[in-house]
């Protein structure tokens, strides 16, 4: 099973465009991304560039329209993200438990899809059903 | 305890740290099926006491220093050796530190003691099914009815495989080292060989079936990539994790909505996880940059070809022949030269193919192997030679024992009588 542990750290959706992580707070990091490499159940992890320097595009109407950070509207914003590989979502949560995170930040662990999840409906639909027929066809 | 740390389940805990902690009793007792007691007790232990003082800040700590705490006093009820009257005196100062120390002085030795478990688990005294079901109960956390329920096979066996595998190991002194020198590569072959065995058990296992059974691929991964940390200077350990990352990627890609199995060349490639193909290519680009060149190595520059080519179309046959000439070379095997021959006729035509195919025929191995008159069948269809073609479809049809199989080549051998020229 998949899991995303997103980061909310408090004050990001005000910070300034240009901020970057403190140093003492990336060498904590380290440390504990090492244990989800270690523990082989780290899949992928990622930082991400302040609200302030991000755009938001909404559709209203069916027209894309784009808007510049910060967005005062939002209360809580993701600073970033590990993927990991576990076999349940109680050991998810133990290992988010375990991030050396700061009293004003929060990890949000959210299960990711997989196919198999789905009901047949949308699993064709997702695997090109239609599309894959026709190669099949064509390479008789 | 909190609200939020109810959550924080022993059982997860456990699974985190059982095989870190099994490895370090391991090196203090000598012997596999007392650090499992005593990890167990530690367990309890836990179980007891954090419902009341909930779950420490460091659980793996805690638990390694209770069970440590037991280890001593066991070790000084027994008669005891030289030697480890020398590791009493270290871990009795151990006990004495506070925990950050005791912390730091661990994590140190962890490494090893995870490296020595494995290779003692995957010990090629014991048999195949020993060592897997030794490796996953050690070192992927996996009860003894979750293994049985994978293999498919009763709990009591698996049960009675393991108390025989630690009572095996305990009779022949197997010595808990690291293999060094000479020692190394076949004994790190066998630790290779357990991992993929668990990964193909998965690999082959159907959707329908239950979930343990395909859950056997992130049980292999995990102890693969943790592997990798732990030998990071191997590059076959590299070279077998990327073949699985690779292999994996192809999950969902690899059976239609309704079950049936899809062919790597018909399979559609935009649900290949691509996170997967970028992570088995980088640790194949980390095994290339330690010398490559193993078997798992050369099986996993196969996989990138396909795993790199956005279509089928685009696939580099010709650097495939290559990789299966090494492979060849390396590990002569009947079916490794038919895998070359199919690869030599995408890449250079029906023609050329089928010479590498003929060439294989006299070969004893394959005389009743299903797939050598299927590919046969293939490139003479490709040929225009239908009469033939329909002969090695039937031929094949006739040596499978697999019902769905017999029934693909038997549709394709009626092909050739729809394609065949008028007399």
């Amino acid at each position: 099973m998949r899991f995303m542990m997103l980061v909310i750290p408090k004050g990001y959706e005000t910070a300034k465009p240009g901020t970057a992580p403190d140093p003492k707070a990336v060498e904590k990091m380290q440390k504990f991304n090492a244990q989800l490499q270690q523990a082989g159940v780290l899949l992928a992890l990622d930082g991400l560039h302040p609200p302030s320097e991000g755009q938001r595009v909404s559709f209203a109407g069916g027209k894309a329209k784009v808007v510049d950070g910060p967005f005062s509207e939002s209360k809580e914003v993701i600073g970033g993200y590990w993927m990991i590989q576990v076999k349940s979502k109680k050991e998810a949560i133990e290992w988010a438990s375990r991030a050396p995170m700061s009293d004003n930040e929060m990890i949000e662990v959210r299960q990711v899809w997989e196919m198999a999840e789905f009901p047949p409906e949308v699993q064709k639909a997702a695997k090109g059903f239609e599309e894959m027929q026709a190669a099949a066809q064509k390479n008789r | 305890m909190t609200a939020s740390e109810t959550h924080r389940t022993i059982d997860a805990v456990w699974r985190i740290e059982a095989p870190k902690l099994i490895a370090g009793l391991t090196r203090m007792v000598r012997d596999i099926g007392i650090a499992e007691d005593l990890a167990q007790d530690a367990l309890v232990a836990a179980l007891e006491q954090w419902a009341e003082s909930g779950v420490p800040e460091n659980p793996g700590a805690w638990l390694m220093a209770t069970a440590k705490h037991r280890a001593i006093d066991r070790l000084r009820r027994n008669q005891l050796l030289e030697r480890k009257h020398e590791e009493l005196g270290r871990e009795v100062e151990a006990r004495e530190m506070t925990v950050p120390d005791l912390n730091a002085a661990l994590d140190d030795e962890l490494g090893d003691d995870l490296l020595r478990l494995m290779f003692i688990a995957c010990h090629p005294v014991l048999s195949a099914e020993a060592r897997t079901a030794l490796t996953l109960r050690l070192l992927g956390g996996l009860t003894t009815e979750e293994i049985a329920r994978a293999f498919l096979v009763p709990e009591a066996t698996v049960a009675q495989r393991i108390v025989r595998a630690k009572r095996t190991l305990a009779e022949k002194r197997i010595p808990f080292e690291v293999p060094r020198g000479a020692e190394l590569s076949p004994r790190l072959a066998s630790v290779l060989e357990v991992i993929y065995l668990i990964f193909n058990e998965g690999y082959t296992a159907t959707a329908g079936e239950d979930w343990m059974r395909p859950g056997l691929c992130e049980d292999a991964l995990r102890l693969g990539r943790i592997l990798a940390e732990l030998a990071p200077l191997e590059p076959e350990v590299h070279g077998l994790v990327a073949l699985m990352e690779i292999h994996a990627s192809r999950t969902r890609a690899r059976v239609t909505a309704s079950g049936e199995p899809v062919l790597l060349r018909e399979q559609n490639r935009a649900l290949w996880d691509q996170l997967l193909i970028r992570r088995g290519l980088a640790a194949l680009a980390k095994a290339e940059a330690l010398g490559g060149g193993g078997s798992y190595v050369l099986q996993a520059e196969i996989a990138a070809c396909h795993a790199r080519a956005r279509t089928a179309e685009e696939t580099e046959w010709s650097r495939i022949v290559t990789y299966y000439d090494e492979l060849a070379w390396l590990t002569p095997s009947p079916i490794i030269d038919l895998n070359r021959a199919v690869a030599v006729g995408m890449a250079w035509g029906p023609a050329a193919g089928l010479e590498a195919v003929d060439a294989l025929r006299s070969s004893p191995a394959l005389r009743n192997y299903h797939l050598l008159p299927s590919v046969r069948g293939d490139l003479l269809k490709k040929l225009g030679r239908f009469s033939e073609a329909r002969q090695e479809f039937e031929l094949a049809a006739s040596l499978t024992q697999n019902q769905r199989e017999r029934t693909l080549l038997l549709a394709r051998a009626a092909e050739c009588d729809a394609s065949a020229e008028p007399v």
